[in-house]
């Protein structure tokens, strides 16, 4: 193990962002007195977030060529009965591969923000906010215990909520970051669960310390049944661990909160929504995979919950209107793959995926958020059509995008989604077949779904003009309300596209060789071969990604991507009445789309209702009726009534007094004068 | 006919039991209630003495004293009760005075 790598160069990754978001967070808003402007608080936080990358394509270099590694802690928080709570820093394959991702796309994003949210209020708060998110991200990622995974867990979790709800005064935004807030809180809940049941059988909250007894958890028996059964207590620990990540990587059904978190501005739903925050469930499984390993049940359980998502997500982005919101359900459905892959044991292949997703869904939201500028805030793609003349770099960007998303051989979403599925062919695990059913059918879906949006945002007639509620927004751009012509976004927005389409396009074909089949995640990830023969399967059918490319031509996933650009050429461009047909046929099927399957329906009106329900329950028949009623009102009248009772004794006439003595004294008398007798006479 | 303690004893319990009645039918007047408290004592000595000399015991007597000294000290501060009380309430009416209940 070389040591090409030191502590304070990696303490300069996170904490260069962190600088850049304190300086523009308190000198550049009213905290501080507004005393730097616009100008220096973008710079400040491109610096800080430029540092970081560079930083972290070096560590990247040394630890691809050089084999460096790194792991050590920097500094011992606490220690409580022998549970050490470090901050560390542990740096391998995994590690430096997010840390590069997640400090090109946060860049790519921050120089984007300069033209999109030029003229918002919210300038400065946007960049202290997106700078303190990449620095909770790179802390998730370079973690080398669970409790600072836990710290940046929250922390990116804090800075989502912050920034779903940027607009703060719209309140669907308000809702929905709330909405994000609460759905965590959940598959948070079951996170800290798994990492106190790591803590409590384990005795350490270190990765190499807990992997190097994961055999020996693996053995240990969950003290209690769990649904009358006996369990392992590996497998409630991954469980719990991927509720974690269902929540955060929004995974059915904690996915609720994805699609409203479109209501925060685009740069975020691209950085937080799509690339990097909603990705940490996977690092985190594939992070913690000697564990996951050793527990088929919890692969089971992670591969049917992805293929749900995967699958079903997927049909809401058919009919959604909303151009954010389209990409948002696209994003659930290529999170679901990932998670599959999770559950197949090809944690190389979901962490591959993670990263080419991370580019190209990126690209594809940044160039969503250029349309939305050029179309003056305007989001329903009903109303585009025929933007392509106006925005050719966003077009062109876009449709690398499209095509990267949808799997076309030679991009990078090719190699990684058809890894995922040959992985999940070869899988023999319950519930292999149906993920099996469902990554293919979602391929369909995919691309049916994109190319709809494709096609409608930027081929066909100009419909800009017909949208009958076409109000212009509150927050910016009345500088242009005279003209309704799209026009192409300026250079800050369109260069981050141009470098975001060039991974999208390449980072599969260059990568796919010492990701998947080389040793670059070697001893960040642990597959155990003997049980789980995915990858060695995987590995003897590639030939070089050139081969795989030209092999795919005969594989279903492409014919069926292809059936998919097909049906919505010939829907959306060919013939529009198609749409409308259909939508009548199925009018069941549809309306059950438009409301999501009812989750929210069920989640407002079942688990809220019931929650509110039970607390209204428990307040006015626990806490009114028993405690406050019953127990101290009650004890209150109770000896009121007696006292009442009693005082009716109490007249206050000597004569009722003597008369009570002298009964007393009769009484007495009486016993003691009889009592001798009586017994005497029972005795005899 | 000769008297003997039996005679004794149940003039005692009928001057007692004529105070007790006397504590109780007395609806008006204070002193009453004072003077049948006295008849009380007065019979319990009565019993008193009446045990100690059929008894040849004088131990008897002497409590009879005490007795008549407790007696005398109580009826005297029960007066200057009764005064203070008439003072403030201009009326030693028993009916009236319930202001001891709780």
């Amino acid at each position: 193990m070389s040591q090409t790598l030191n502590a304070s160069t990696l303490l300069a990754v996170p904490l260069a962002p962190l600088v850049g978001s304190v300086l523009a967070g308190i000198l550049g808003t009213q905290l501080g007195g507004n005393w730097i402007g616009r100008r220096l608080s973008h710079t400040f936080t491109i610096l800080g977030v430029l540092v970081a990358f560079i930083i972290s394509a070096m560590t990247l270099k040394s630890v691809a060529m050089d084999g460096a590694r790194f792991n050590e802690t920097i500094y011992e928080w606490m220690v409580v009965g022998g549970l050490k709570m470090e901050i560390g820093f542990m740096v391998d394959g995994l590690t430096a591969m997010m840390m590069c991702v997640v400090t090109f796309v946060s860049l790519m994003v921050h120089i984007y923000t300069i033209g999109y949210m030029e003229e918002d209020e919210g300038y400065n708060r946007f960049f202290a906010y997106i700078s303190l998110f990449t620095f909770s991200m790179l802390m998730l990622v370079m973690s080398n215990n669970l409790l600072q995974l836990f710290f940046g867990w929250e922390a990116v979790g804090l800075v989502s909520y912050l920034l779903i709800g940027f607009w703060f005064n719209k309140p669907t935004a308000i809702f929905a970051n709330m909405k994000a807030f609460l759905v965590n809180r959940v598959g948070d809940f079951g996170f800290i669960l798994g990492i106190g049941l790591i803590a409590a059988y384990a005795g350490t909250l270190n990765y190499t310390e807990v992997f190097a007894k994961a055999t020996e958890l693996g053995a240990i028996e969950f003290p209690w049944y769990i649904l009358g059964q006996d369990a392992m207590l590996i497998t409630v620990i991954c469980i719990c661990l991927f509720i974690g990540a269902m929540g955060k990587s929004a995974q059915f059904p904690l996915h609720v909160w994805l699609p409203d978190s479109m209501e925060g501005p685009t740069p975020i739903s691209a950085l937080i929504h799509a690339a990097t925050m909603v990705t940490a469930g996977i690092f985190m499984v594939a992070r913690m995979s000697p564990l996951f390993e050793l527990s088929d049940t919890a692969l089971s359980f992670i591969m049917v919950i992805g293929a749900i998502t995967a699958l079903f997500m997927g049909f809401l982005g058919i009919i959604q209107n909303d151009i954010k919101r389209v990409v948002a359900y696209s994003t659930l459905s290529q999170l679901g793959y990932m998670t599959v892959a999770l559950g197949a044991s090809a944690y190389s292949v979901a962490v591959f995926h993670l990263m080419t997703h991370a580019f190209f869904k990126a690209l594809l939201f940044l160039g969503a958020g250029s349309v939305i500028i050029g179309m003056h805030h305007n989001q329903d793609i009903r109303w585009m059509g025929g933007v392509r003349k106006y925005m050719p770099i966003t077009w062109i960007t876009s449709l690398l995008g499209s095509l990267a998303l949808i799997g076309t051989p030679l991009f990078a979403g090719f190699y990684s989604k058809d890894s995922i599925i040959e992985a999940v062919h070869e899988s023999h695990l319950w519930g292999a077949g149906f993920a099996n059913f469902a990554v293919l059918a979602g391929v369909f879906v995919t691309a049916f779904y994109s190319f709809r949006m494709y096609f409608l945002v930027f081929h066909g007639k100009e419909r800009y003009d017909q949208n009958p509620d076409a109000h212009h927004d509150d927050h910016g751009h009345h500088g242009h309300d005279d003209h309704h012509e799209p026009h192409e976004s300026p250079w800050v927005v369109t260069v981050p596209l141009v470098l975001l389409a060039i991974p999208s396009v390449v980072i599969g074909y260059l990568t796919i060789q010492p990701m998947l089949y080389g040793d670059f995640f070697k001893d960040a990830i642990f597959v155990d071969a003997t049980k789980h023969h995915v990858m060695v399967e995987l590995a003897a059918a590639f030939h070089g990604p050139l081969a795989m490319a030209a092999h795919a031509f005969s594989t279903l996933p492409f014919w069926l991507a292809l059936a998919g650009v097909a049906t919505a050429y010939y829907m959306y461009m060919v013939n529009p009445a198609v749409p409308a047909a259909i939508k009548r046929a199925v009018q069941p099927i549809y309306t059950l789309l438009e409301n999501k399957y009812y989750l929210d329906w069920f989640n407002e009106n079942v688990l809220a209702r019931g929650a509110r329900m039970l607390g209204v329950g428990l307040w006015k028949g626990g806490d009114q009726a028993v405690i406050d009623g019953t127990l101290v009102n009650g004890s209150w009248k109770v000896v009121g009534w007696v006292a009442g009772v009693v005082r009716w004794f109490q007249s206050g006439y000597l004569y009722h007094y003597a008369l009570a003595m002298i009964l007393g004294i009769v009484v007495l008398m009486t016993y003691f004068v009889t009592w001798p007798m009586l017994a005497q006479w029972l005795g005899r | 006919m000769t008297l003997t303690l039996g005679h004794y004893l149940t003039l005692g319990a009928a001057l007692f039991a004529i105070a007790v009645v006397g504590i109780f039918l007395n609806r008006k007047n204070l002193i009453v209630l004072l003077m049948a408290i006295e008849l009380m004592l007065l019979a319990v000595n009565l019993n008193f003495v009446a045990f100690s000399h059929y008894l040849g015991d004088m131990h008897g007597q002497v409590f009879v004293f005490f007795i008549l000294t407790v007696a005398a000290a109580e009826s005297a501060i029960g007066l200057a009760i009764l005064v203070l009380l008439f003072r403030n309430k201009s009326s030693i009416n028993v009916d009236e005075l319930n202001t001891l209940k709780g």
